[in-house]
């Protein structure tokens, strides 16, 4: 937990830090190594959670390469190849809070409680993805290769 | 007149370069356009109608109709274009505020409430007669703290997916956010019908709708934070055409 701390801290941010739903991480570089909780991901399921229009709602903003989903969104570059292009820490930094790496980032944070201004009572405290629903879905963008 | 929007619309998109805050109806299909365009297939003309016999109708009391104040509903032409403003007492109102505190000041009647049908149509009739006329808010004097403030909200990070409204309607204005073309986020189409509701609606609960969308805290209908905003977005559509009554998906 000192170590996280300290990365933190480095970083001027408290993201880790409040919420026990929030899962401890070690930031190095812009990725997080180490699988949440030690956590092993599912790239079934993570698939699932991407496609899910109530809670990760990635297809608002992304593009996956399958052809059954319709009105993707172009907010965010298109996540096809992304398992080329990252290593699943840089992908699970960008998920769990991509202000880590970029404070201008405009995709949303999925496993951070701390900071945020006017969150709606039903969600406050919690995080949009547990830190299982993360390593489900980093398994799943690492294997999107092409 | 319905050539005069065309045109006034035409220029607007033209002047418009990157980064610069566009006429909402430039975001539209060309099947929603057309139909915002035609008052014989826009359902928004229900609203414009019944707001116009309220006008004409005196409340209970003997007091006088809006009409017996300010003549015909086409007196109000360019009102719409001033609003929001700050009041004498100090008090930001919007179109709906104003209307609100004619009726409890000048026809001593219980206020209409927000998102009461009455007050909708009547803020529809009242903003057609500025249909087309560019919009020219204040926003010197009293109204610059108000300015800053709505500023100061559109750029703040909110709710559990830490989205500004900037981050939206500036950064991303053009780019597609599922099944809607994000735009510059202005509220000159307001009140709008949309399919959506299957009704009329105010700004208010259009911007009520951007907060959950980021699971942030929904402000209430006419609160300071949405009346803020607000300004600041009229202040943002400057010298753009009123186009309410809207239409949108
Ligand atoms: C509100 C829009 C939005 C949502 C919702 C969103 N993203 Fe993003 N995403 C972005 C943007 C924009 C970027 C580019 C970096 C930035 O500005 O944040 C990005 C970057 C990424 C990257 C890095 C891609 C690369 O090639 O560098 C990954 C991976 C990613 N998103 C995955 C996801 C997943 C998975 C979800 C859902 C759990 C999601 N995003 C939800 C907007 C979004
Ligand atoms: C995650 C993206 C997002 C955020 C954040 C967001 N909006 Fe929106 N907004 C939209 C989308 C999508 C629409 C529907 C398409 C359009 O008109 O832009 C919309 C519509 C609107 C409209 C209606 C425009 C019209 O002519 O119909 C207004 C006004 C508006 N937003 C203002 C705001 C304000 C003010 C905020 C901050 C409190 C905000 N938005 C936050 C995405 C967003």
């Amino acid at each position: 937990m000192r170590i996280v701390l300290a990365a933190v801290a480095l970083l001027g941010l408290a993201a880790a830090a409040a919420g026990q739903e929030v899962a401890p991480f070690v930031v190095s570089g812009d990725g997080i190594a180490a699988p949440l909780g030690g956590l092993a991901g599912s790239a079934e399921r993570g698939g699932r959670i991407v496609r899910n229009r109530e809670t990760a709602n990635c297809l608002i903003c992304h593009t996956i390469p399958d052809p059954a989903e319709a009105f993707m969104g172009e907010v965010g570059p298109p996540l096809a190849g992304v398992g080329a292009r990252l290593t699943p820490g840089q992908i699970r930094l960008r998920l769990i809070d991509p202000t880590l790496a970029n404070p201008d980032a405009v995709m949303p944070a999925y496993h951070r409680v701390a900071g945020l201004a006017h969150v709606d009572a039903r969600w406050r405290g919690r995080p949009v993805l547990s830190a299982q629903d993360i390593e489900d879905v980093v398994a799943y963008l690492s294997a999107l290769k092409e | 007149m319905r050539a005069a929007i065309a045109l006034a619309l035409v220029l607007a998109a033209a002047a418009a370069g990157a980064g610069e805050v566009r006429a909402p109806a430039t975001f539209l299909s060309p099947d929603l356009r057309a139909l915002q365009d035609d008052p014989s297939r826009h359902p928004g003309w229900l609203w414009v109608d019944s707001g116009e016999a309220h006008w004409r109708a005196p409340p209970a009391g003997g007091r006088p109709s809006c009409q017996g104040c300010h003549g015909d509903i086409g007196g109000m032409r360019g009102v719409a274009t001033r609003y929001p403003q700050v009041a004498d007492d100090g008090r930001l109102l919007n179109l709906e505020g104003r209307i609100e505190t004619c009726r409890s000041r000048h026809q001593q009647a219980p206020a209409f409430g927000y998102e009461s049908e009455p007050l909708l149509s009547l803020t529809a009739a009242v903003a057609l007669q500025s249909r087309g006329l560019p919009t020219a808010v204040a926003t010197d004097g009293p109204a610059a703290s108000f300015v800053a403030e709505g500023r100061r909200l559109f750029e703040t990070r909110m709710g559990q997916l830490n989205l500004s409204c900037a981050q939206c309607h500036e950064a991303n204005v053009g780019r597609r956010l599922r099944g809607d073309v994000i735009s510059s986020g202005i509220g000159t189409g307001f009140p709008a019908y949309r399919l959506e509701w299957n009704t009329m609606g105010s700004l208010h609960r259009r911007l009520r709708a951007c907060s959950l969308g980021v699971r942030a805290t929904q402000f209430s209908l006419g609160s300071p934070e949405y009346l803020a905003l607000e300004l600041y977005l009229a202040a943002r559509a400057q010298g753009l055409p009123i186009e309410a009554p809207g239409l949108r998906r």
